[in-house]
């Protein structure tokens, strides 16, 4: 008995919309059985995992609130992806939006007017967009892969963070904390619902992916993103400027990784500390491809990420479990996407037949040495 | 040749080591056309499990076989989706490293603070009591020795052998390879499971000889490093030790600078490594026609026999 695959011939779209459902559901059941071999009862586990953090008042905000890193960055990183640049260093882009946006509200304190805030939103996505321009440059001018010099710049982007937090910008009344002094008030942004957490981020989380819908369905740049995502050769000939994608995928996702560092630390921090990130940079890798590299699939995607996160924490002071459940759990949930994802071009099929001698057997032994 | 100078010789083979060894077995899964970004998940694995296994056996020996094992189960993963499932290898190879970080880190809990004999050193009798050479060349750890061999048996295997030839054909052309009857997806399971065992070699190498001891993400980044590596090398085996000792020199200078209290931030000298990772990956990658005429032509691409 063999598993054999046939090619469909053509995109299923049915399961292009099941598979990420199929993974999900599977890596549940995969969730719960690897809490009942750490000991724990797989039902209340994945209660605690999934379902009690909404339920609290705080639930659904607390939600949100994760969900918009991800969904910011995911959109931006979907539409590279679709164009096959492979930006894996949104966490740095992350960092540097941060960085930026932080040292401007430092800087502006507490004499800081109406101005502080827009003046960080941009800076923020400039600091993204700087740090995705390198990568962007070495690619165009010197072939370098992006994969690689994205993510060595992920690791210079955490040190840069650590050196300003511990040196030049560290809270001297902290109590030798790496931390810098809170963000004064015209520099954090703003409360929508009041009593929770939820901040103009989330909002500007939804905004950008209906922006990034719109660009994908009814611009040319999105049309030839799709080309290029589904017949590079095609997209060649017809002269889609392959540099051109590459530097506007790159500032694309850049600029959004900025942005969503800087409303994470003018948000739900409220200051420049190490810890600005749980990795925030490449979860929403994940969640561009469960979303389908589709800005409303990344909204969708981005919140059941962030319940992943929710979960975790919660693991964490209800169960005891380490705080690194969240990354496995994300890791299996890609994991089964991607296998389940070979149901969009291919048929499984189970042959019982003995399997088909190859040819070199056939033709005997050393006629093909 | 004075105590000092030793002194530094044997700090970089120890940060170039590790290097060396999950480079040389991704030179063998590219060779045969798979691009597994899922080094660093795989390094990360080895280096827990490696850890755990010499603590509970209290042999080196168990640690390192467990490390292997982990690795090249690791790689087993990647290799089902990517190879079996078609996934894109990019995409399979990062969900391996996010995959391995989170595992290597809830495995290695309660690990973190644990202290471990390193590695013993192997005494070559007759030639460990030379001067200078004999502390260079002959008093080292079975792994240093172990890199060295392994990447000789790459070189000879890949341009020696037979099996090295079908190896190469089947990263060059796997439809010319398919059509002459090899098995392109089993040869590549078997590059890629080499592929992992190496980096679960590193692993071990990382949590029980150059800092004896598990922490969360104690790789940092060495990886990815080897990955450029290979880039690097143009997919030759000498030219990936060349560049795995540049490296491994690169970082003991960076930490020597940081002993020396130079008045540069230590995180400036720490990020040394990776902008060197770039810079280097820049120099090479310009030359696009040595690139074409070395990368494996089928690397990262799937395969899919319609018969």
């Amino acid at each position: 008995m063999r598993l054999k695959l046939e090619s469909r011939g053509n995109y299923s779209a049915f399961w292009t919309f099941a598979s990420p459902l199929l993974a999900i559901l599977l890596t549940v059941i995969t969730a719960g059985v690897i809490f009942a071999l750490m000991g724990h009862d797989p039902g209340t586990s994945l209660y605690t995992f999934l379902v009690a953090p909404l339920t609290g008042s705080s639930g659904l905000s607390e939600l949100c609130v994760k969900a918009a890193p991800l969904v910011l960055i995911g959109v931006g990183l979907s539409l590279g992806f679709r164009a096959n640049v492979w930006n894996i260093g949104a966490e740095g882009q992350f960092t540097l939006g941060a960085i930026f946006a932080g040292g401007f509200a430092l800087h502006a304190g507490d004499a800081g007017g109406w101005w502080v805030f827009p003046g960080m939103l941009l800076l923020g996505a400039l600091g993204g967009m700087i740090w995705a321009g390198i990568p962007a440059l070495l690619r165009v001018w010197f072939n370098a892969s992006e994969i690689l010099t994205s993510l060595m710049l992920t690791y210079v982007a955490q040190l840069l963070l650590i050196y300003l937090v511990t040196g030049p910008w560290k809270d001297p009344e902290g109590y030798g904390f790496p931390q810098t002094a809170m963000f004064a008030d015209a520099a954090l942004s703003p409360i929508l619902v009041a009593e929770t957490r939820v901040h103009l981020g989330v909002l500007a989380a939804l905004l950008v992916a209906l922006l990034g819908w719109l660009i994908l369905s009814k611009s040319m740049l999105g049309f030839q993103l799709r080309v290029v995502g589904l017949a590079p050769r095609a997209a060649a000939f017809a002269g889609f400027g392959q540099r051109r994608l590459i530097w506007l995928s790159l500032m694309l996702g850049g600029g959004l990784a900025g942005l969503a560092g800087m409303f994470e630390v003018a948000g739900p921090i409220g200051q420049l500390t190490p810890a600005i990130s749980p990795g925030y940079g490449f979860t929403a890798i994940i969640v561009a491809f469960l979303g389908r590299l589709h800005p409303v699939g990344v909204v969708l995607a981005g919140l059941v990420l962030a319940l992943s996160y929710l979960g975790g924490e919660a693991a964490q002071i209800d169960l005891g479990m380490p705080n690194a459940v969240t990354g496995i759990f994300q890791g299996v949930l890609l994991f089964y996407l991607l296998a389940s994802d070979v149901l969009i071009l291919y048929r499984p099929r189970i042959s019982w037949a003995a399997k088909r001698p190859v040819a070199r057997q056939a033709m005997g032994e050393g006629t093909a040495r | 040749m004075n105590v000092e100078s030793v002194n530094i010789i044997l700090s970089i083979i120890t940060a170039s080591t590790p290097l060396l060894l999950a480079a040389t077995g991704e030179l063998i899964a590219e060779k045969s056309g798979v691009l597994n970004l899922g080094v660093e998940g795989m390094m990360l694995v080895g280096a827990v499990i490696g850890f755990a296994a010499s603590v509970h056996s209290g042999s080196a020996l168990v640690g390192v076989a467990a490390a292997v094992l982990a690795g090249v189960a690791m790689a087993m993963i990647f290799s089902v989706l990517s190879l079996t499932f078609l996934a894109n290898q990019v995409a399979t190879g990062l969900a391996l490293t996010i995959f391995g970080t989170g595992l290597s880190a809830l495995m290695g809990a309660g690990y973190v603070g644990t202290a471990l004999q390193p590695l013993p050193k192997l005494d070559i009798p007759g030639l460990s009591g030379l001067p200078f050479v004999g502390p260079v060349l002959f008093h080292q750890d079975a792994l240093v020795y172990a890199s060295f061999l392994l990447l000789a048996g790459v070189a000879w295997f890949l341009y020696r052998s037979q099996p090295g030839l079908v190896l190469r054909a089947v990263g060059d052309s796997h439809d010319a390879a398919h059509a002459i009857g090899y098995p392109v997806a089993l040869i590549r399971y078997g590059a890629a499971a080499f592929g992992g065992g190496m980096s679960g070699l590193a692993g071990a190498y990382m949590s029980l000889a150059y800092s004896p001891s598990w922490s969360e993400n104690m790789t940092a980044g060495r990886g990815w490093i080897a990955l450029a590596l290979v880039v690097f090398a143009t997919w030759r085996p000498l030219w990936l030790l060349i560049g795995a000792y540049l490296f491994g020199s690169i970082m003991y200078f960076s930490l020597y600078l940081q002993g020396q209290g130079v008045h540069l931030p230590s995180q400036l000298i720490s990020s040394l490594p990776y902008i060197a990772t770039i810079v280097v990956l820049v120099i090479i990658s310009r030359d696009r026609t040595k690139i074409r005429l070395n990368a494996p032509a089928c690397l990262g691409k799937p395969f899919h026999a319609a018969s």
